[in-house]
């Protein structure tokens, strides 16, 4: 968990910090049982191939999550996720690094909310954005 | 790449559109909760003992996909067999807390027909309401599914 990260402290194009992940497949097997998705293509190996995959793939769900873990740990615990989308452009492997990594795209308020817009997402080791995606966050203000 | 002759008439279109899911209904488990944070790999202490901000116990984002929607049945036969996730677009409105009850429906929002490297695709968007014990929506998910 990061700090709390205050509307006043954030500007456009402000970088969010790099967290690199390394999922391995004892993970994948943990979130095909606590999500109930049990495709066989996330932890068995000869099914996967059998399909034509190069070997088993992360969740893409998964994958949101971790997004979601990114910019919500980044946000700190009084703010409030509002928004969270991501688009699966290509396939990650258990075993290999996953980087997170975003900007503020936007700040603005509306009604009574401080929100903060960020354009977040996950590179594989090639340097490949397999998952990009946007979170829309409220802050809190240091004067309220 | 294949020759299928599969047609998206705007009449299959519109038969689709709007088509709801049966609701899937589930009793919300700090356990369950705990499980799924660890999981995902987030040690968020408001997932597995509350925080002062969250006043409890609260479900980490994407935790809802655990509610196992089910999806819509659009009227007519798919001759695709492939399907590939495309991504989801998640909105918050509520905390999701141990005890709750939550009731998820499926809304086919869009279907359409493309053409593309992998040959013919069936694009369905559909967006999955999440409302808890009193009624009130807590997230919506609006996903995109690519059959081929």
């Amino acid at each position: 968990m990061g700090q709390q990260i205050y509307f006043e402290d954030v500007s456009e194009g402000m970088e969010l910090p790099v967290e690199v992940r390394e999922p391995t497949t004892r993970q994948l097997v943990q979130y095909a049982g606590a999500s109930g998705d049990f495709y066989e293509i996330h932890y068995d190996k000869p099914y996967a191939e059998s399909i034509g995959l190069p070997g088993i793939i992360i969740h893409g769900a998964l994958k949101n999550a971790m997004l979601g873990a990114y910019v919500t740990g980044w946000a700190g615990p009084a703010s409030t996720l509002r928004r969270l989308t991501c688009q699966y452009r290509g396939m990650d492997f258990p075993g290999e690094p996953i980087t997170a990594k975003g900007h503020v795209s936007r700040v603005y308020q509306e009604g009574q909310q401080n929100l903060v817009d960020c354009t977040i997402w996950l590179e594989n080791p090639q340097g490949q954005q397999t998952t990009p995606g946007t979170a829309t966050v409220a802050l809190p203000a240091r004067r309220g | 790449m294949s020759t299928n002759s599969f047609t998206l008439t705007d009449e299959m279109r519109e038969s689709a559109i709007g088509v709801e899911s049966a609701p899937t209904t589930t009793d919300v488990e700090k356990g369950h909760i705990a499980r799924f944070a660890e999981a995902i790999g987030d040690d968020n202490p408001a997932y597995t003992e509350g925080t002062p901000e969250t006043g409890g116990i609260v479900a980490p984002p994407t935790f809802l996909r655990a509610m196992r929607a089910v999806r819509p049945e659009v009227p007519f036969e798919i001759p695709f067999t492939r399907l590939l996730d495309g991504g989801s677009d998640w909105e918050y409105f509520e905390h999701v807390r141990p005890g709750d009850v939550i009731t998820a429906v499926g809304r086919v929002e869009d279907i359409r027909e493309r053409t593309g490297s992998i040959g013919q695709m069936l694009i369905t968007t559909i967006k999955v309401t999440y409302r808890n014990q009193s009624g009130a929506v807590v997230a919506t998910q609006t996903s995109t599914s690519i059959r081929h």
